[in-house]
């Protein structure tokens, strides 16, 4: 059971009013006189804290607040009330606790104006950065000794060899989905053989490259931005500037390296992943053996499929993990931040991905690889 | 304004209140730390560890460099768990693995980490509110922005400081808002994790004289870990020193000094020790200590 403080309000003999307080003045017993004070509007002349056994800073403040809204006298307050009500007197207590903020219209306005030069400050910051790269890039190449092949590794490893499950699993998945579904509407023509060259085809072409490139996007170029954004956050990036470490030599350029060379071979192992799992399904449902299947796979996919599906994955791990390193190298302030620069990573970089792969498909078509 | 109205509030106060709310601690040992061993894998960093804080006594806690200083700290506030041994504070096992029921103690501690730990997202002043929306809804919301600002204000910031991000601040003033968070509540116990490193010496000294005088008004525990010899002599009644993974003794740091350890000895009276000391009995004899050749470390 929680106690409470109290108050009376009586006139003394000369018809002032006294305000008494009683019970102990503190943080977890304050509730009920401070609200009941703040919607008595009259005059108290003297505050009386005679009979109050224990006070604390909140109990003080309270006090005084009274004393200066009311310009009252206190009697009998104790050593160390005084002593805290003079402590807690210095501040004027009143306004916001949230940052200063503008009137909505003024917010409006100033939130588009900020929304549109961000834009512009964010492109030159985008073109800056890509600057650094090819800058670090090109210093790389004329001292090759530089090259942080350790790291490289490292993060071919996080991007590649740890994805692998994953990916296999989720290709597999998908090449079942993609032969099942093809042979329920193939079969309506008499044509249920074809599903052999819709799975072949659709995920050496397109699906393999682009799933996994869903997928790095989310498990690698998230971290990028996450571990990079952290580090800035430490001032771990700012140390490596001081010891004359350039972090776009150290950071960006091994994990664009691990990406543009791990994406093509995760695109085909998913591709090939694919295959097998249509396969997988298609000795079941529609009959035809698994063997039969990876046979007529080889004579109905043309070979430039296999290559429109590996000219691209470069790409795609390029832009996955620029993204994934810009946003990370923004990231300024709080861990907000880091989570927001995180998502941005991911949304640009699976945008950019789709975006770029339509090209790629209207592309490959006009030069004859249909 | 009549006895009804006044009858509406208690309602409502009561109703949006917790509960439970314990009274303050009446025994002598609000902090009591017994056979703790706390290992990290191989490495043990303490081993049959206790220590015994009084009540409104400022313990000062020194040893070296990874002697475990913060790691009893997170022990005795149940942030580690402790692989052996029991911690009581304010008369409650924190050892024993509860979930509900700590509401009751932690409300009445306030902890200042050592880099500040504020809530990045949040104004100082939020910072400071949150505890107090977390254990005493009741409180309205203008009063609750008052103390925000008056404590912002108490602990030696600026009052347009209030306002500010965490990372507006600089590294001193961040560890200031620290502290108006850690005393939001008004707290039996206090534990400060390095609050004057980084602070210039102006800054230290106010941030000592504060300390000391929470300590005199508000009969404030405090367990305070520090390396500035000069917070040790100018506030701290007792001093406990971590060495051998286990405190090696608590006591004034006139009695440690006639203590015989090497590291004792050298913390102690090595240069800036004695300078420290000097300062304090600048009145005394400054050369005290300084008869005693400072020990070579172990």
């Amino acid at each position: 059971m929680r106690v409470w403080a109290d108050f009376t309000l009586e006139q003394d003999d000369a018809g002032k009013a006294v305000l008494t307080l009683s019970g102990p003045l503190t943080v977890s017993s304050i509730g009920v006189v401070d609200r009941a004070l703040r919607e008595y509007g009259g005059e108290v002349a003297r505050v009386d804290i005679s009979a109050v056994p224990e006070i604390d800073t909140v109990g003080a403040w309270t006090v005084w607040r009274v004393l200066r809204d009311h310009e009252a006298q206190l009697v009998g307050a104790s050593d160390k009330a005084e002593r805290l009500i003079a402590a807690v007197s210095k501040s004027r207590g009143d306004g916001q606790t949230g940052a200063h903020r503008l009137p909505l219209v003024a917010r409006t306005a100033e939130g588009v104006g900020l929304l549109v030069t961000g834009w512009g400050a964010g492109t030159v910051r985008m073109l800056g950065f890509l600057g650094a790269v090819l800058v670090a890039g090109w210093s790389i190449l004329r001292s090759p000794s530089r090259m942080r092949w350790l790291a490289v590794v490292r993060q071919a490893e996080l991007v590649g060899i740890s994805a692998l499950g994953i990916i296999g699993l989720m290709s597999f998945l998908v090449g079942i989905v993609i032969a099942q579904q093809g042979a329920v509407q193939l079969e309506q023509f008499g044509a249920e053989m074809l599903t052999v060259n819709l799975t072949g085809r659709i995920s050496l072409r397109e699906l393999g490259v682009l799933m996994t490139a869903i997928m790095v996007a989310g498990r690698s170029g998230s971290s990028f931005a996450a571990q990079i954004g952290t580090m800035k956050l430490t001032e771990e990036i700012d140390a490596m500037r001081t010891i004359g470490v350039s972090p776009v030599e150290a950071l960006v350029i091994p994990r664009i390296l691990a990406a543009v060379v791990m994406m093509p071979l995760l695109g085909f192992y998913a591709a090939l992943a694919a295959i097998v799992g249509g396969a997988f399904i298609s000795s079941f449902t529609l009959g035809i053996p698994f063997m039969t299947f990876l046979l007529r796979v080889q004579e109905v996919v043309p070979i430039h499929d296999v290559w429109v599906g590996l000219v691209k994955a470069p790409f795609f791990g390029l832009i996955i993990a620029m993204a994934g390193c810009y946003q990370g190298m923004q990231v300024k302030a709080n861990a907000e931040e880091v989570g927001l620069r995180t998502t941005m990573a991911v949304v640009q970089a699976i945008f950019m991905v789709i975006v770029l792969d339509a090209f790629f498909a209207v592309f490959f078509t006009e030069v004859g690889w249909g | 304004m009549n006895e009804s109205d006044i009858e509406d509030i208690r309602e409502d106060v009561a109703d949006a209140a917790h509960n439970r709310m314990p009274g303050a601690f009446k025994g002598e040992f609000p902090i009591v730390v017994e056979g703790v061993r706390n290992a990290f894998g191989e490495q043990v960093i303490h081993e049959n560890l206790s220590l015994k804080v009084r009540r409104g006594e400022i313990i000062g806690v020194v040893g070296g460099s990874g002697t475990g200083k913060s790691v009893l700290m997170r022990s005795i506030i149940g942030l580690q768990l402790p692989t052996e041994g029991t911690i009581e504070v304010l008369g409650e096992d924190i050892t024993a693995a509860r979930d509900d029921a700590d509401i009751d103690i932690r409300s009445r501690w306030g902890v200042l980490f050592q880099g500040g730990a504020l809530f990045s997202t949040l104004t100082v002043a939020e910072n400071v509110e949150v505890p107090l929306r977390e254990f005493y809804p009741e409180i309205s919301d203008e009063l609750r922005r008052e103390i925000a600002r008056f404590k912002v204000v108490l602990s030696g910031l600026p009052e347009d400081a209030a306002n500010k991000y965490p990372a507006e601040l600089s590294g001193g003033m961040r560890k200031r808002a620290g502290l108006a968070r850690a005393l939001a509540l008004d707290p039996e116990l206090l534990f400060l994790d390095e609050p004057t490193a980084g602070l210039d010496p102006i800054g230290a000294a106010a941030f000592d004289a504060l300390t000391k005088e929470l300590q005199d008004t508000l009969g404030l525990t405090v367990f305070l870990i520090t390396h500035d010899l000069d917070t040790l002599h100018e506030i701290c009644d007792r001093v406990a020193v971590i060495a051998d993974k286990r405190v090696i003794a608590v006591d004034t740091i006139e009695n440690l000094l006639t203590l015989d350890h090497p590291w004792i000895q050298e913390y102690f009276n090595g240069p800036r020790g004695r300078a420290a000391h000097a300062a304090q009995h600048q009145s005394e004899r400054p050369d005290k200590t300084m008869d005693k050749p400072a020990k070579a470390g172990d």
